[in-house]
């Protein structure tokens, strides 16, 4: 153990338990708000009750995400210094922008709608929710868009040993961080679509406000299997970016050692990284990776061992996550097809109801295993190709220090996740008022 | 210079419009309990407290990161060398800032008088600590502290304990203490309003005497004093806390509230940015030596990425504001029994 490596671990963990609490805060919020907007163009009370029970359950949430969001800014500081140091004219900026433009914005109105609802006229009051949803996406873009410049650094020079800004234009445009941002949203409105789904079915299966959850799921079943579909599909073209952009992570993601065209893909492997081979490989392909990953059969396929060990990533972790996440996605489409399918009358499929509960986490896991070959498919960069993580880790901090601050986010951070979920359910079995 | 002047002062207001926002809900959460009665009042006490901060601590706090986030854009050596240097009273302050945010949404989310205390005791100690360690932390500043010469500092968190720092400490937490009995006393009436004014008279005096101690102990501990004897219309800004000081007083006689803590909030602004001219150029100086100082010259981005900033910041800053002056006419009202009873409220 050392201060590189606690200071890894400690981000790790601090950024994942705050993406627990993100993918809702995007996705739900847009929802919530469309319900207020059902009730104010149907004037149905049930709209205005749904708007209030989902707000409760999105509060909570976003309570949860703005606090662990509010430790991660100030980490780049304290533990990464050179890295700020390196990389503040660009990534510094963005995180500037995200926090003057979108942050206040959601800070501000979410609590103009929580506390508006008497005194605010109805459609301003509907507004506040509108500006607080799209004040969260915005927010996600200009993160995602300071992660994509991590993963592909466009519009910099190097200039008095640090990254300079050149083109701004560039930054915002950069294609990588495009894709990352539309996976992202996808993946939240996903999350967020199962959980309503997911809630809504307990209470169908057990017969109580039938008719109010009915319509929460009807609203959420269409917006769960466009959006998981739409998640699967730009998956690909976002894999395929990884391929154009970070051949080495597409190798680990794949495990793929030898570089050749007419790569195939195979459906099971088990990756052996110490003798630089797969244990066992089995139902190839033909052409499969070549054509997933640049859409032609015969495209050449860098292979792990054209790359020097010291620039390799974890292969196993990147493989195993990004299998896994796959999976997960393949499954989740199954279950949002079929939860549209019965949307007319899902109380009356017993076995839909009764799983759709256990199948909000899945979503999630999926969502945190695709960080985890995102950020550790980046290693051994935290700029790629630019800066190497180890670079970036701060001089002036000791172990006690590190020892002290990573223990007791773990003891707060468990604490916030025990009571939140906790509350998730409680507020959710509870049912509206 | 210009570009990196004109970031320095916006970076000191930043600061500024963070402590007079955040302050008084974190003043507010010092005073808890010492505001609240005992026995079946005390919990609509509690609540009315938790209330009257409810609709704005959320926005105020993202002052914190918007500094932060322009120290690190603008100034990103004096971030790396200010964050990773103090590291620990960072955390500290973060950890309790964490507490004090979910105590606002937790506490009335499950019907026990345990859970409730328990965190109340945490909003307490995470309204406490903040205020402690924002002073402590700029009075460091404000003194240099022992930034070597790769921008490390040599100190560790107690040495941080000076004696400066502790003033510091002490005041901002007056300071603090004092804007949130005023805001208190804007949002709430009868007894609460009673006891909130009868106790900010009592910390006037004190705070009086502490920020007293505290430019006496700048002209001793500090070199502050050196960009003011240069410019000597510099000594202007003290105007503020002064003035801001006196209309506070004079406002709680008239019973003025909201002119009270106006009054309160030009104070607290005053006394941040008399500490940050006294710095300049510097953002952070160095107490070995000032050439190891972070400062606008060697701590600053290049000036294209200060110029889009700046662009941004002008645009954007003012907005902000504006919304947020909306919200806190629009919602800072008198808190009545129905806004009690709405189901919504903390």
């Amino acid at each position: 153990m050392d201060v590189l490596l606690l200071s890894r671990l400690q981000f790790a963990f601090t950024t994942f338990v705050h993406f627990i609490f993100v993918p809702l805060t995007l996705g739900l919020s847009i929802l919530v708000a469309y319900m207020e907007t059902k009730y104010l163009r149907t004037g149905n009370e049930v709209y205005k009750q749904m708007a209030k029970f989902w707000g409760k359950l999105f509060l909570i949430n976003f309570a949860l995400g703005v606090v662990t969001g509010l430790a991660l800014e100030f980490q780049f500081g304290t533990n990464w210094a050179k890295y700020s140091e390196y990389v503040g004219d660009i990534f510094g900026s963005l995180l500037a922008i995200e926090a003057t433009l979108a942050f206040f914005l959601e800070s501000t109105f979410i609590a103009v709608w929580f506390f508006g609802w008497r005194l605010l006229p109805p459609k301003l009051h509907n507004l506040s929710i509108w500006i607080v949803a799209v004040a969260t996406n915005i927010s996600a873009f200009w993160i995602l868009m300071a992660n994509g410049w991590m993963q592909n650094p466009v519009g910099y020079v190097l200039n008095n040993g640090r990254a300079e800004l050149d083109n701004f234009f560039a930054l915002v445009s950069n294609p990588f961080g495009w894709q990352q941002f539309l996976h992202t949203l996808f993946a939240a409105y996903t999350i967020s679509g199962f959980f309503v789904l997911g809630i809504s079915a307990w209470h169908l299966f057990r017969g109580s406000n039938v008719d109010f959850f009915k319509r929460s799921f009807r609203i959420a079943a269409p917006f769960t299997v466009a959006f998981t579909l739409l998640l699967l599909v730009q998956g690909h073209y976002h894999g395929s970016n990884v391929a154009k952009y970070q051949p080495v992570k597409l190798a680990a993601m794949e495990a793929h050692w030898e570089t050749m065209s007419k790569a195939p893909q195979y459906l099971i492997a088990i990756p052996d990284p110490a003798n630089e081979r797969n244990h066992l490989q089995l139902f190839p392909i033909p052409g499969g990776m070549s054509l997933l990953a640049y859409h032609s059969f015969d495209a050449e396929v860098m292979g792990l061992r054209d790359v020097p060990e010291g620039d390799r990533p974890p292969i196993s972790l990147t493989f195993f996550s990004f299998r896994g996440m796959v999976g997960l996605g393949l499954l989740l489409l199954t279950f949002s097809a079929w939860a549209w399918c019965r949307r007319k009358e899902p109380e009356l499929s017993p076995a839909l109801m009764r799983l759709l509960p256990w199948i909000i986490p899945l979503p999630y896991i999926a969502s945190q295993l695709g960080w985890i070959v995102s950020e550790v498919g980046r290693q051994p960069w935290v700029v790629y190709g630019v800066l190497r993580t180890q670079a970036g880790v701060s001089t002036g901090i000791n172990m006690p220090q590190v020892a002290f601050s990573f223990g007791m986010f773990i003891l707060l951070y468990s604490l916030l996740v025990a009571v939140g979920i906790y509350l998730l359910m409680h507020h959710g079995r509870k049912g509206p008022q | 210079m210009m570009l990196e002047t004109t970031w320095f002062i916006l970076w000191g207001v930043l600061w500024a419009v963070y402590f007079a926002l955040d302050g008084y809900d974190l003043g507010l959460g010092t005073m808890l309990p010492f505001l609240a009665r005992k026995g079946m009042q005390g919990e609509r006490d509690r609540r009315l407290i938790y209330n009257a901060a409810g609709p704005f601590w959320d926005g105020n706090q993202v002052w914190l990161v918007t500094a932060g986030g322009v120290t690190f854009a603008a100034f990103p050596g004096a971030y790396a060398a200010l964050f990773s240097g103090m590291y620990t009273a960072l955390f500290l302050l973060l950890f309790s800032l964490i507490l004090r945010g979910v105590s606002f949404e937790f506490r009335r989310k499950v019907n026990s008088v345990a859970w409730r205390q328990t965190w109340d005791a945490c909003h307490v100690l995470g309204s406490f600590l903040p205020a402690l360690l924002l002073g402590v932390a700029f009075a460091n500043i404000f003194q240099g502290i022992p930034l070597n010469a790769h921008g490390i500092n040599e100190g560790g968190l107690l040495d941080l304990l000076n004696p400066y720092g502790l003033a510091g400490g002490v005041l901002f937490v007056l300071m603090f203490s004092l804007h949130g009995l005023l805001w208190l006393a804007v949002r709430t009436q009868g007894d609460l309003a009673e006891s909130s004014v009868a106790m900010a008279k009592k910390l006037w005096v004190a705070l009086l005497a502490m920020l007293a101690l505290f430019l006496l102990m700048s002209a001793v501990y500090t070199k502050l004093f050196a960009n003011y004897w240069e410019n000597p219309i510099l000594f202007a800004i003290l105007l503020l806390p002064v003035v801001g000081l006196i209309q506070v007083r004079f406002a709680l006689n008239r019973r003025a509230s909201v002119l009270a803590w106006a009054g309160s909030a030009v104070a607290i602004i005053g006394v941040t940015l008399f500490g940050v001219l006294g710095i300049f150029p510097a953002l952070l100086p160095s107490s070995i030596d000032p050439a190891y100082s972070m400062t606008i010259s060697n701590a600053a981005s290049s000036p294209k990425t200060l110029k889009i900033m700046l662009v941004v910041a002008l645009l954007l800053v003012p907005l902000v504001i504006a919304y947020q002056a909306w919200v806190h006419v629009f919602f800072g009202k008198k808190i009545t029994e129905e806004d009690l009873e709405h189901e919504e409220a903390y």
